[in-house]
């Protein structure tokens, strides 16, 4: 509960320092865009695993629908 | 505090993707298989017409996973997971705005958080590159394809953010209602710049050198050698179907996170605020 700030205005209950919780904040974004790019762009545009297009094509309905270009 | 916030969020991107994919199963799948057996007669068309003029015929890609797979798996899977970053994110985005965005509810910054995710990450990017089903999209696009599509995203997001920064700025001298506006309305104007700037599919280099003067990659009719359509282009039904619920399917998947997402952060929070050194609860 070190990040967890008491009220100081009015405004809204809890305040979350950035610094405090820097490390569940960024890890979490981290996480998120591993996800989002494997999703959505892997072995489309760029590929980290080469030529493979296994990612792409189990995933390729769904990268069409949520909006991704696709070949 | 922020740990609690980030699984609960993940956890109800979670189940808004599974609700997104039940729609996507029912709804998008059709229309997807639709434009997977245009692209194939299209194929059988252009092979007749290549072998009519003597020219080489193009061998089709072969399959990886079945059909059955990706239609039934792989978009669960994808969906899924995608709700699920998408809900770190939201979660992320709504610890940093927590308390920082006036005094707001914890339901109700859920729904707001929520709605900028729906716009940022997905409505204003496809407002100019919309979603397009399989056989739209020249393979040999994919790189500036991919890129405009991630400057969109990145441009929205970005305007969005610094239109709540403007919209907290201007609070004091021209009040909540005339303040949210004007950041609105920069919002707009400053996106509609970047989209007027920003080329369409269709413009690309390549596709002007192959294609001629269209605004998207939508295939056209194919032309035999008389210039009679051998084979009509795209099937505009399937395409607007497409689109209207790729659109559902985000905003299921944006308010589901949101409407998931909101109890559980007034149980969190609420009881912070009920115990505020001298304040009773404010209702509204």
């Amino acid at each position: 509960m070190s990040s967890y700030s008491p009220p100081t205005s009015a405004a809204t209950p809890v305040v979350i320092t950035v610094s405090a919780s820097a490390r569940w904040l960024l890890g979490a974004a981290l996480f998120a865009l591993v996800l989002y790019y494997f999703i959505g762009l892997d072995q489309g545009a760029v590929s980290v695993f080469g030529s493979d297009t296994h990612v792409h094509e189990f995933v390729h309905d769904a990268r069409h629908f949520l909006g991704f270009p696709c070949h | 505090m922020e740990k609690k916030l980030i699984l609960r969020g993940a956890l109800a991107g979670a189940i808004a993707g599974l609700l997104s994919f039940l729609f996507a199963r029912i709804f998008a799948e059709p229309q997807i298989q639709a434009a997977i057996s245009y692209e194939s007669a299209r194929e059988a068309a252009q092979g007749a017409l290549d072998k009519a003029a003597g020219l080489p015929m193009s061998h089709g890609d072969h399959e990886v996973f079945s059909r059955a797979i990706q239609a039934n798996v792989g978009v669960g899977v994808g969906i899924i997971l995608f709700g699920t970053a998408m809900g770190a994110l939201f979660a992320v985005g709504y610890a940093i705005c927590l308390g920082r965005t006036g005094d707001v509810r914890p339901r109700s910054l859920a729904m707001l958080v929520a709605l900028a995710g729906f716009l940022g990450f997905y409505l204003v990017p496809s407002l100019k590159y919309p979603a397009n089903p399989p056989s739209i999209g020249h393979g040999e696009t994919i790189q500036q394809r991919t890129s405009l599509y991630l400057l969109m995203v990145l441009f929205s997001l970005m305007f969005l953010v610094a239109a709540v920064w403007l919209g907290q700025r201007l609070q004091d001298r021209l009040g909540n209602w005339n303040a949210a506006l004007a950041a609105g309305a920069a919002f707009v104007v400053a996106i509609g710049i970047v989209m007027l700037i920003l080329p369409s599919f269709g413009e690309l280099a390549s596709n002007r050198a192959s294609y001629g003067d269209l605004a998207t990659e939508t295939p056209q009719p194919l032309k035999g050698a008389d210039g009679a359509i051998a084979f009509p282009g795209f099937p505009a039904d399937t395409l607007y179907a497409f689109r209207v619920y790729s659109v559902a399917a985000q905003a299921i998947l944006w308010s589901a996170i949101g409407l998931i997402f909101a109890p559980m952060a007034d149980r969190l929070l609420e009881p912070a605020r009920d115990h505020r050194p001298g304040g009773e609860r404010v209702t509204r």
